[in-house]
C-alpha cells in the first residue's frame, strides 16, 4: 500500500482551497538502471477529488508529471469541518483514498 | 469455448482499464506532438487565447525534475485544462477536468527532459484554446 497522501483544506472567501502532495514515484519508462534495462513505467494515471458526494475535480496523467506530484486547486462552497476526499489510481491498478478536514 | 470466453470475444467483457469510469486515454498519452495529441483527443486546431495565463510559472527551471507549472483560465465555461510538453518523449502530461463550481485554474509540478515550449491547452464550450511559454531547463529531468 502507498503511503499517505498530505491534502490541505482552507476556506477562502465563498471557496475551498486544496492542496495535495501525493506520495509516488511517477517513473517514467525512459529511465534505465545500472543494468543498462529500462525501468518501467509505474505513475499515476488518473486523481479524482470529491466533496459532498461530488466530484470537484478530475485528472488523467502522464508519467511526465513530478514525483511526489503536487496539485492545487479551487471549488466553491464547503465549510470548515466538511470533509474532502481524494482517490488516485495509477498504471499497476494501485488505489489510495485519503480524506482531509476542511479548516 | 466458455461462458467467459463468449463473453469477452462478444466484447461484453473488456479490461478492467475500460470500466473504470475515467478511462485513462492511452492514446492521447503516447503522442509526440500537439497535432496528435489534438487528433488524439478529437478536438480541432485549437486557437490562441489571451484568456489563458501561467501563473507561478518560471522561465528559467533549474531543475527539470521539478518544474512547477500553474495555469488559469478565464474563458467562459471552461472544461478541462492541459498541460502540453513539446520536446518531452510524449507530448501530453496531463489533464484536469474543471466540472462546474470549480475553479478553472489549477497548479501541479511536472518533470521537462530539456529547455521546450509549454502549452496550456483549454477546452470550452467544446473549442480548444491554447497559450504557449517557453520554459528553459538547464538541468533535464528525464532519462538521467
Amino acid at each position: 500500500m502507498a503511503d499517505p497522501m498530505r491534502i490541505r483544506a482552507n476556506v477562502v472567501g465563498d471557496s475551498t482551497e486544496v492542496k495535495v502532495l501525493m506520495n509516488h514515484e511517477m517513473e517514467t519508462g525512459q529511465r534505465k538502471d545500472a543494468q543498462g534495462k529500462t525501468v518501467p513505467a509505474w505513475f499515476i494515471q488518473s486523481v479524482t477529488a470529491t466533496y459532498n458526494g461530488k466530484t470537484v475535480l478530475s485528472a488523467q496523467w502522464g508519467p511526465a508529471v513530478a514525483k511526489n506530484p503536487f496539485l492545487s486547486f479551487k471549488f466553491k462552497g464547503g465549510a470548515k469541518g466538511e470533509k474532502v476526499q481524494i482517490t488516485w489510481t495509477d498504471n499497476r491498478g494501485d488505489k489510495r483514498t485519503d480524506e482531509a478536514t476542511i479548516s | 469455448m466458455t461462458l467467459l470466453t463468449m463473453l469477452a470475444a462478444a466484447g461484453w467483457l473488456r479490461p478492467e482499464t475500460v470500466l473504470a469510469a475515467d478511462a485513462w486515454n492511452a492514446a492521447a498519452f503516447d503522442t509526440k506532438s500537439m497535432d496528435d495529441t489534438m487528433k488524439a483527443l478529437g478536438g480541432g486546431t485549437p486557437v490562441p487565447s489571451t484568456g489563458i495565463a501561467f501563473v507561478q510559472t518560471p522561465d528559467i527551471a533549474e531543475n527539470g525534475a521539478v518544474v512547477p507549472i500553474g495555469i488559469a483560465s478565464t474563458i467562459p465555461n471552461t472544461q478541462s485544462i492541459a498541460i502540453l510538453i513539446e520536446k518531452n518523449p510524449n507530448t501530453l502530461t496531463a489533464v484536469f477536468d474543471i466540472p462546474p463550481g470549480t475553479d478553472p485554474s489549477i497548479s501541479t509540478r511536472v518533470k521537462m527532459g530539456q529547455s521546450s515550449n509549454v502549452y496550456a491547452l483549454v477546452k470550452a464550450d467544446g473549442k480548444y484554446y491554447y497559450a504557449a511559454k517557453e520554459i528553459k531547463v538547464t538541468l533535464g529531468g528525464c532519462g538521467g
